[in-house]
């Protein structure tokens, strides 16, 4: 299973979401994708875009100013 | 349709019918984040909404008749009197102004917005009526964009789980 990585830094809503939609699309499933955004609302945000997609949200973290996710795509 | 959407994947129609730079905003936000969520999108550009389809935006911004925008200013926020907005060159100011603040900010452009809406293949359909009453040529319209009426929208909305106007 391969592991995708996304600098979304300084990008706002709702660049975080569409950027990780465009990487999801071309992993295969299984495949895991590592997100680093300074956006604070995408922590709702990718918390509501993989409950609505399907796509497993593995972990949500905080480290500073980043905001770390892991998904897992279904 | 997204190539991962399902046959029961929700669908969402918006009718655009605003044109200036702030109020473009909301249509392309909400119909790009619904297709990145595989929801099957539907726009339809009216009146002064359909300009959004020109292969060339010229968007302008103005804070006339809208007293509660404020822009954060010496690190306060300042609303500006609407008699100031008549004033030659102010509302292209205002523009420009709005402009910077939403790239400093990672705001997306409206012109990336559009793209990222035809790549997620957002359905765009061009309201023929204001076609045809501006005077608007397809020519001066982007690639994929559909023509249709009333009748074509609302058998979208009928079937969609979520109808917008903005």
């Amino acid at each position: 299973m391969a592991v995708h990585e996304l600098n979304a830094e300084g990008l706002n809503c709702p660049l975080p979401i569409l950027k990780a939609k465009k990487t999801i699309k071309g992993m295969a499933s299984g495949d895991t994708l590592n997100i680093r955004s300074t956006d604070p609302g995408s922590v709702a945000d990718f918390a509501a875009f993989c409950t609505h997609t399907g796509n497993e949200l593995v972990s949500s973290s905080q480290d500073g100013d980043v905001y770390k996710f892991e998904i897992k795509k279904a | 349709m997204p190539d991962d959407a399902t046959d029961n994947a929700k669908s969402m129609s918006i009718i655009v019918t605003k044109g200036s730079l702030d109020w473009a905003y909301p249509p392309f936000i909400l119909g790009t984040t619904a297709a990145a969520m595989d929801m099957k999108v539907t726009m339809f550009f009216t009146f002064y909404g359909l300009p959004l389809l020109k292969k060339k935006l010229n968007m302008k911004f103005t804070p006339l008749g809208n007293p509660a925008m404020e822009m954060p200013m010496f690190g306060g926020h300042m609303a500006m009197p609407n008699i100031m907005s008549v004033l030659p060159g102010v509302g292209g100011a205002a523009g420009k102004m709005m402009k910077n603040l939403m790239a400093k900010k990672g705001v997306a452009s409206i012109e990336d917005l559009r793209e990222a809406s035809i790549d997620l293949d957002i359905r765009m359909i061009a309201c023929q009526m204001t076609l045809d009453l501006f005077e608007y040529s397809t020519d001066d319209m982007i690639d994929g964009i559909e023509l249709g009426g009333a009748a074509t929208y609302m058998e979208v909305a009928a079937k969609s789980d979520i109808n917008l106007f903005i």
